[in-house]
């Protein structure tokens, strides 16, 4: 069955029908050959293979840049917003409707930047989405300008004589944050680590915050270029409740040690990074989720006239 | 309750609906609470009997309707409760917040929930997220908020998701007045976004108003898929008013939202060409995925590059606003509909224009009223109404040249905001007179300034 198939014949045919990864495919990607954002679509196209997510109840919120055309490509419910403002819109749709799966996908200029405020918030508020922030250190979308986190002396439209700001950290700023409840980093090119680490967001109850390295190959190629041929420049957090992959501890052999729920040595490897560090940083499934500390019984239409009237007898002269 | 039991007695008012009173405003408190404010309001009735040696009597409206009496920000928030919306996202401002205190305290128990967001701009886009979600949702600010929020309300206009957006007006620009009156935003409500960006504005009169426009403006944001701004103002919010209680209408209150499965080629924009109007699909509905975009699209919301597309979304946009426009009704004048003058206001100046105006017709002068409450897409038949005058202008709180000040000229003044509207859809030579304050107009000055306005008389 094809994607457009399904769409037609939606899920009220068979509701026990097998979803495969085509069921999931929207219109054909139009990201540069060789661009990461490529290899993010195919991981999330596989957890929604691998979880069998109805399409229609599958929301996929973004910003403005190259990342964020990703709804386009899926055949799921999207929200192709505002530059920096996808995090408010996925709120807003989690708020009233807890039976929806979110994703949100920003690019580094859309929640590191523009839309900063908003990744804090989101960080605190902690509703439960899959927050992807797709990191190519530079806005690519709008031809190469210098991006929160493009490296000291990168050389960008707007920066000619390189970046003059050493690049912010975004892990260590989403570390940071209170409530701050799951927070990993992965990488275009492992396939599995950045499956495994969007599944382990997915299955995560509360704002999974994932930062996913990745090279623009029209601007920013050199950015992990040497850690893609060098497993070595690459350093695995490793512990038995973190992400385990089948094999890649061993294609991978640098590894530290680390308890996901450890806090303070999160923060800690998250400012050391003289080393590429993928895996799970923090990970705390007790801080309450706003979206249900917020959510009030719904009332039928006579209820609430029948209450309207009872709070109308406070004002009545 | 001392002092309330002093005034009681000054005028005459009946103890036991009083007590009675007292009794619903602390409902919720335990009977010693009650009871020592009864007690306390019953002392101070006592006391003014000994001692104060003048009565007032105000005989009390005879009226066979209940009543309920409230300032504009509680109506709002009624009103609110009372459409069935029930997500306010909202980020602290002056002179709005007090609706939102208003809300918080009772939204809850209806279900609804008060969304503190961390700026202007995310309360707007919680309230556009959850609207696109399913039921309609609805921020409320004030002018430097609306500012912040104009990029959403273009994005809720392109992706057509209905919006309610209540802005508390006070005096600008910047932070301006923050606590005071004024009239300011109307060009900004209507024009402010990039592009042409076609939405409903609309300005309650009255607290009554407050409260019964909120329950429109979410039918009206749904039916046309449209934003909806409803402009109150500082002396709405706070002042207090009683009106007729309202009947609560199940009609009022939004129906649930619709999952069901989304028909056979149905598409995200099925616009009538007619009428530029389309039924929406929320996530949930089987069949009906698809990708709502800020991008200039077509009716499958596909992004469009082809010459036609922006063109012909637009024109679907702007035409369910001409439909909008014929729904609704000639405004009523106030006064004969002919004569020398014609004084159009909108918003909370309603009543005073009107007392000013009902001196000045004891007094012999010719001139009519017009309260405006929609102002976009304008009320039918103004062109009309206006020709049956020799003069017409409008009245408003927000800045405007003086002709008589230096180096006004008629190139270069600038006008009141309705004003600049009129003059632009009627081509009627309509003057303005306005003041900015920060407080209410009284009647005495409008009727000052109408006299001042009033055409010469030609000799016969």
């Amino acid at each position: 069955m094809t994607h457009s198939d399904c769409s037609l014949l939606g899920c009220a045919v068979e509701d026990d029908q097998w979803l495969s990864m085509e069921d999931y495919e929207g219109a054909v990607a139009r990201w540069c050959p060789g661009c990461g954002d490529h290899a993010v679509l195919t991981a999330v196209e596989r957890l929604l293979e691998a979880e069998q997510l109805a399409t229609e109840k599958t929301v996929v919120v973004s910003g403005i840049g190259c990342s964020s055309r990703f709804p386009h490509y899926l055949n799921t419910y999207g929200f192709h917003g505002l530059h920096g403002r996808a995090l408010p819109v996925a709120t807003g749709v989690n708020l009233r409707r807890p039976d929806l799966h979110v994703f949100v996908l920003m690019g580094d200029g859309d929640c590191c930047s523009i839309g900063a405020g908003h990744w804090v918030h989101a960080t605190r508020y902690n509703t439960d989405m899959v927050a992807l922030m797709l990191d190519n250190g530079v806005y690519g979308l709008t031809k190469n300008q210098t991006s929160p986190t493009s490296p000291e002396g990168y050389p960008s439209n707007t920066a000619p004589r390189g970046a003059v700001l050493h690049p912010m950290n975004p892990i260590s700023a989403t570390l940071g944050v209170t409530n701050a409840s799951f927070v990993a980093q992965t990488g275009d090119w492992i396939p599995d680590h950045l499956y495994e680490t969007i599944a382990a967001g997915f299955r995560h109850k509360g704002f999974a915050f994932i930062r996913i390295l990745q090279r623009c190959p029209q601007y920013t190629t050199p950015l992990f270029e040497q850690a893609v041929r060098d497993p070595d420049l690459v350093e695995l957090m490793v512990h038995p409740d973190g992400i385990p992959i089948d094999g890649l501890e061993q294609i991978y052999k640098n590894h530290v040690p680390h308890d996901p729920s450890n806090l303070n040595n999160g923060q800690r490897l998250a400012e050391f990074d003289s080393k590429i560090r993928l895996g799970l940083y923090y990970r705390n499934e007790s801080i309450p989720c706003y979206d249900e500390l917020r959510r009030q019984p719904p009332h039928t239409a006579e209820e609430k006239i029948q209450m309207m009237n009872e709070e109308l007898d406070r004002y009545a002269v | 309750m001392f002092a309330l039991g002093v005034i009681c007695w000054i005028y005459s008012r009946d103890l036991e609906r009083v007590r009675e009173v007292i009794g619903l405003q602390f409902k919720k408190k335990s009977k010693e609470v009650y009871e020592n404010n009864v007690a306390l309001m019953e002392l101070g009735y006592k006391w003014a009997g000994e001692n104060v040696d003048f009565k007032i009597d105000i005989p009390a409206t005879k009226t066979d309707r209940a009543m309920v009496v409230m300032n504009g920000n509680q109506a709002i928030g009624f009103g609110a409760v009372a459409s069935g919306m029930e997500l306010c996202a909202m980020y602290p401002i002056t002179p709005a917040t007090s609706a939102s205190h208003h809300l918080s305290e009772m939204f809850e128990r209806f279900g609804g929930i008060v969304h503190q967001a961390e700026d202007e701009i995310a309360a707007v886009g919680v309230a556009v997220g959850s609207s696109y979600a399913g039921k309609v949702a609805f921020t409320i600010t004030s002018g430097p908020g609306m500012a912040l929020k104009t990029e959403f309300l273009g994005l809720a206009v392109m992706t057509e998701t209905p919006l309610v957006v209540v802005d508390v007006q006070r005096g600008g620009p910047s932070t301006g007045l923050p606590t005071k009156i004024e009239q300011g935003d109307l060009l900004s409500s209507i024009f402010g976004q990039p592009g042409d960006a076609p939405h409903v504005v609309m300005a309650p009169a009255t607290m009554e108003e407050c409260f019964l426009c909120m329950t429109t403006a979410r039918r009206i944001a749904e039916t046309f898929r449209c934003v909806v701004i409803v402009l109150s103002d500082a002396n709405l919010a706070t002042g207090v008013q009683p009106f007729p209680r309202p009947d609560v209408k199940s009609e009022w209150v939004a129906a649930p939202f619709d999952l069901t499965q989304v028909p056979e080629g149905a598409l995200p924009y099925d616009w009538d060409t007619q009428l530029g109007l389309s039924k929406r699909i929320i996530p949930g509905q089987p069949g009906g995925m698809h990708i709502v975009t800020g991008l200039s699209h077509d009716e499958r919301s596909k992004i469009g590059y082809s010459p036609d597309v922006h063109q012909r979304g637009c024109q679907m946009r702007a035409r369910k606003m001409a439909v909008f426009q014929q729904t609704l009704k000639k405004p009523q004048l106030h006064g004969d509909d002919s004569g020398d003058l014609l004084v159009v206001g909108w918003g909370s100046t309603w009543g005073a224009i009107e007392e000013a105006v009902d001196r000045l017709r004891e007094e012999g002068l010719s001139v009519s009223s017009l309260h405006l409450r929609v102002l976009s897409p304008l009320e039918p038949g103004l062109k009309d109404i206006f020709s049956k005058f020799r003069k017409v202008m409008t009245i408003e709180i927000n800045y405007s040249d003086d002709p008589n000040d230096p180096f006004i000229t008629h190139e270069n003044r600038r006008l009141g905001q309705l004003c600049w509207l009129l003059r632009a859809q009627t081509l009627v030579d309509v003057d303005c007179w306005t003041r900015v304050p920060g407080e209410p107009l009284r009647p005495r000055q409008i009727a000052h300034a109408i006299r001042d306005h009033m055409p010469a008389r030609e000799k016969k």
